[in-house]
C-alpha cells in the first residue's frame, strides 16, 4: 500500500542564517529513513507520467521501487542506463518543470521528491565506490570531444564503454565547465564533480586541459593530423550579455560568469587565495535565472550586507529553479521584482555608487509566450548598491566557428544541427548542449551528449 | 605542465623565460598572448608572447615583477615548471601592406613591440624604433631592436640615456621633421599609448594599441577584460588585445586597471615576506 501523505519528505538543509555565512551544501541529501519513505509515495503508475517529463527518459518508477526494495545499488544501475550524472542532476535539474511535474502525487498533494531520491542512489553508490579501473577493450577508433561540461563528459562516458578512445580537449585549467566554474559549492560540491570526472578517466578518457581548439589546435587538425575520426563540439554558451546602458564598465560590475568563476574556478572567497574579488556591501544581481540565484547567494555568502534580485518580470515568470528561489529568500536575498535597471552611477574613482531602476508592469503576451515587461511612467528610482552583476544570459562562443571552415551557423552563434542524430553540416563533425541550445539546463546537455555518442557510434561503424 | 627551459634577466625587474610549449610555438604569431599560472592554487595571469621558435618548440615570455604572480613566477629557475600554460590567445597583430612604420615600447611594453617590429622587419617594411625607459639601468632588448630598426632611438625620463623625455617627444621630433608613417603601433603603459594616440591623431597616422586588461579565461567568457572601443564594448581577449588607439577610451580603462590595486599590493607583499623567509 502505497503512503498517501500528501507532503513530501522535506529535504534536511543547513539552517538558512548558517549556511549563508558558508560554502558547505545548502542541502544534506535524504537519510535511508527518510528516502524508503518517500520511495514509498509512488503509485507505479501505469502509464509512467514522469519518464515522459525526463528530458533522457529514466525509469522513473523502476528506480523508485528497487529503493522500495532496499536494492540501493540496482537503483542506481536503473538510472546510470540513461543518465551520466546521476548525482549531479539529482541536485540541478530543474525537476518541477520536469518529471515532477507530470507525477501524478502532485494533482491533490506534492509530488514524489524524484530529484532527491535519484541524488540519494547517487550519493550512496559514490560513497561505495571502489578504485579499480574499468577495462574496456579498445575498438581502434579514435574520438574527440571540445569542452568538458555535462554534455562533452556524458558523450565521453558513453563512447569509452563501448571502446572509443576518447580525448577531451578542455580551455580551462580544470575539468567540468559549468559544473565546475558556474554553479557554486553549496549547491553542488566541487568534490562531487571530480568523482563523475574520475570515473571517465577509469574508463580510459584522457582529458587534456590548457588547450583551446581553435587557437591551440583548430578542428581540422584533429581529424587530418591527429587521427581522430570524429568529433563533438560541446564548447556551451559562454559569453556573457551585457545591458549595454550607460556605466557599464565601472568597477564593480561584473558579468555573472566573471563573478560566478572568480569564485567557483578560482576559489576567490578563501582568505589565502590569490585570485581577488571585490568585497562588496551592497550587491545588486540582474537576471532571474539559476545564474543569477547563483551570484546573489553567493555574494551574500562572501559577506554582503544587502543583496538584491533585480528582475523586470513577476515573481511568476522567474526563471530559476523552485528550490533555489525558496533557499535565496530563506537567505535573505531582497527580490526586487518588476524592476529594470537604466543607467549605472559612478563616484570619483569610477567604483559602482548605485543603479537607477524604472518599475515595470506586465503588458501583452510576447513571443516567448510570457507577459511583455513594460516601464511604468515616473517609476524611476535610485538602488544603493556598491556591486552589479549581471546575470541576463549567455550566447556560444564564436571561436569554433571562426576557425572551422563550412560549420553551419544560427545567426545567434547557436551550432545548426539535425535534431535526430545532432550531426553538423560538416561530416563527422558533431554538437550539442549549450553551443547548439544557447544557454539550457545540464540535463539537456547531457542528453544531447548521450545522442551525439550513439550517433558517432553509427557513423564511426558505417564508414 | 611546461618546463622553463631558459632564464634570464634582462634588468631588476624584468625577467625573459623561454617556456616548453610545442603547440603554442607552432601556432603563435606576434600581437598573441598565453595565459599561465605558476602553481596549482595561483592566480591566472595574460602575458603577451615576446618570442616562439616553433622548431624548439618554446615560447619566450618577458615579464615585470609587478605583484604575487610575477614575484612567484620570479623565484623559479631553469627546468622547474609551470603549473599551466594556454595559448596563443586572442587575435595576432595585423602587419600586412605596410612600407614605413614607427614601433613604440615603453618600459617592458617593449618584449610585445620587439616582435611586431621584427617581423616588419622581415617582411621588407622601413622600421623606426621608439622605447622609453625611466632610467638607463631598466634598458631591454636594445640590440634586438637595433637588429630590426632602419632607426632606433632611446628616450629616457631622467635623461641618462638617449633623449630626455618621453617617446612621445622623440615620435613628434619626428613627425615635426617630415617622417611619414603608415602605421604607429604603440604597446607600452597605458598613459603612454593614450598620449602617443592623442599625438598620431593630430597627423592622421593610424595607430595601433595593444592593450593589456585584467583577465581570467582569456577566450571570452568572462568580460572582465572589456573595453570601450568606438563607443561599443570590446573584449580584449577575443576582439584583440590590438585595437584602433583612436577609439579607444583610455580613462576608462586605466580607471578598470586598478580595480584590485590593494588586494595586489597586499598579496605581493605577503609573497615578498614568504620568500624572505625561506631565503633566510
Amino acid at each position: 500500500m502505497a503512503n498517501m501523505n500528501l507532503k513530501r519528505n522535506p529535504m534536511p538543509t543547513q539552517d538558512p542564517n548558517v549556511r549563508n555565512h558558508n560554502f558547505s551544501e545548502v542541502a544534506l541529501g535524504y537519510t535511508k529513513i527518510q528516502a524508503l519513505d518517500e520511495a514509498s509515495r509512488c503509485l507505479h503508475c501505469k502509464n509512467q507520467p514522469c519518464v515522459s517529463g525526463c528530458p533522457v527518459q529514466i525509469d522513473i518508477p523502476s528506480f523508485i521501487e528497487k529503493i522500495k526494495e532496499e536494492k540501493f545499488e540496482e537503483a542506481y544501475q536503473v538510472i546510470a542506463k540513461s543518465s551520466s550524472l546521476p548525482s549531479v542532476c539529482g541536485r540541478v535539474c530543474p525537476q518541477e518543470t520536469q518529471c515532477e511535474a507530470k507525477c501524478v502525487r502532485g494533482i491533490r498533494g506534492e509530488s514524489v521528491g524524484i530529484g532527491r531520491l535519484e541524488r540519494f542512489v547517487a550519493d550512496l553508490h559514490h560513497q561505495k565506490e571502489t578504485e579499480e579501473t574499468m577495462n574496456v577493450p579498445f575498438n581502434g577508433h579514435k574520438v574527440a570531444i571540445i569542452g568538458s561540461g555535462p554534455s562533452g563528459l556524458a558523450c565521453a562516458g558513453d563512447l569509452a564503454k563501448q571502446g572509443y578512445a576518447v580525448t577531451i580537449f578542455e580551455a580551462l585549467h580544470l575539468a567540468g565547465g559549468v559544473l565546475v566554474y558556474g554553479i557554486p559549492e553549496f549547491r553542488l560540491p566541487k568534490k562531487i564533480v571530480q568523482k563523475e570526472i574520475d570515473t571517465l578517466k577509469k574508463y580510459g578518457v584522457d582529458i587534456q586541459t590548457n588547450v583551446v581548439i581553435g587557437k591551440t589546435l583548430s578542428i581540422d587538425e584533429l581529424m587530418n593530423n591527429q587521427g581522430y575520426e570524429a568529433i563533438f563540439i560541446a564548447t556551451g554558451a559562454g559569453l556573457p550579455r551585457f545591458m549595454n546602458i550607460p556605466g557599464e564598465n565601472l568597477n564593480g560590475v561584473y558579468s555573472a560568469n566573471e563573478f560566478l568563476t572568480r569564485m567557483n574556478l578560482m576559489k576567490s572567497y578563501e582568505l589565502d587565495s590569490e585570485t581577488p574579488i571585490q568585497r562588496a556591501k551592497k550587491v545588486a544581481v540582474v537576471g532571474g535565472g539559476n545564474v543569477a540565484m547563483d551570484a546573489a547567494r553567493s555574494a551574500k555568502r562572501l559577506g554582503a550586507e544587502e543583496v538584491y534580485i533585480v528582475y523586470r518580470r513577476s515573481l511568476e515568470e522567474l526563471p530559476a529553479r523552485k528550490e533555489e528561489v525558496e533557499h535565496a529568500k530563506e537567505e535573505g536575498i531582497i527580490f526586487k521584482l518588476l524592476s529594470n535597471p537604466i543607467e549605472i552611477i559612478g563616484n570619483d574613482q569610477n567604483f559602482v555608487k548605485g543603479m537607477k531602476c524604472v518599475e515595470m508592469e506586465l503588458g501583452e503576451m510576447d513571443a516567448s509566450g510570457r507577459r511583455k515587461p513594460v516601464v511604468k511612467e515616473d517609476s524611476e528610482f535610485f538602488l544603493d548598491v556598491d556591486c552589479i552583476i549581471m546575470a541576463i544570459g549567455t550566447s556560444p562562443n564564436p571561436l569554433i566557428k571562426s576557425t572551422t571552415e563550412g560549420l553551419k551557423t544560427q545567426p545567434w552563434g547557436g551550432i545548426v544541427i539535425d535534431e535526430e542524430t545532432g550531426a553538423t553540416s560538416r561530416p563527422g563533425i558533431f554538437a550539442g548542449g549549450d553551443a547548439v541550445t544557447g544557454a539550457a539546463t545540464v540535463i539537456l546537455a547531457m542528453g544531447a551528449g548521450k545522442l551525439a555518442a550513439k550517433s558517432i557510434d553509427q557513423y564511426i561503424k558505417n564508414k | 605542465m611546461n618546463k622553463i627551459i631558459k632564464k634570464k634577466r634582462l634588468n631588476d625587474t624584468v625577467t625573459l623565460m623561454e617556456i616548453e610549449a610545442p603547440w603554442i610555438a607552432k601556432k603563435a604569431q606576434p600581437g598573441q598572448f598565453v595565459i599561465l599560472r605558476v602553481h596549482e592554487h595561483g592566480e591566472r595571469i595574460p602575458l603577451t608572447i615576446a618570442d616562439y621558435n616553433p622548431q624548439a618548440g618554446t615560447v619566450t615570455i618577458i615579464f615585470q615583477i609587478v605583484g604575487a604572480t610575477t614575484e612567484q613566477l620570479n623565484h623559479l629557475e631553469e627546468n622547474d615548471s609551470l603549473h599551466d600554460f594556454v595559448g596563443p590567445l586572442g587575435v595576432p597583430s595585423k602587419l600586412d601592406g605596410l612600407k614605413k612604420v614607427a614601433v613604440i615600447g615603453g618600459g617592458v611594453g617593449c618584449a610585445i613591440a620587439y616582435p611586431i617590429a621584427k617581423k616588419l622587419h622581415e617582411n621588407g617594411v622601413v622600421v623606426h624604433s621608439i622605447v622609453g625607459f625611466r632610467n638607463k639601468d631598466l634598458i631591454i632588448l636594445e640590440d634586438e631592436f637595433k637588429k630590426v630598426s632602419h632607426l632606433y632611438s632611446v628616450a629616457t625620463d631622467d635623461g641618462s640615456y638617449g633623449t630626455k623625455g618621453l617617446v612621445t617627444h622623440v615620435l613628434e621630433d619626428l613627425l615635426k621633421r617630415g617622417e611619414q608613417y603608415d602605421e604607429v603601433f604603440a604597446i607600452g603603459p597605458l598613459i603612454m599609448m593614450k598620449f602617443v594616440s592623442l599625438l598620431t591623431k593630430t597627423y592622421q597616422i593610424k595607430t595601433t594599441v595593444s592593450m593589456n586588461p585584467i583577465m581570467i579565461d582569456g577566450t571570452g567568457m568572462c568580460g572582465c577584460c572589456r573595453l570601450s572601443v568606438g563607443g561599443v564594448t570590446k573584449f580584449a581577449c577575443v576582439d584583440g588585445p590590438d585595437f584602433d588607439g583612436h577609439q579607444v577610451d583610455f580613462d576608462t580603462a586605466i580607471e578598470r586597471s586598478k580595480m584590485y590595486q590593494s588586494f595586489e599590493r597586499r598579496k605581493r607583499e605577503e609573497t615578498c615576506r614568504l620568500f624572505h623567509q625561506e631565503d633566510n
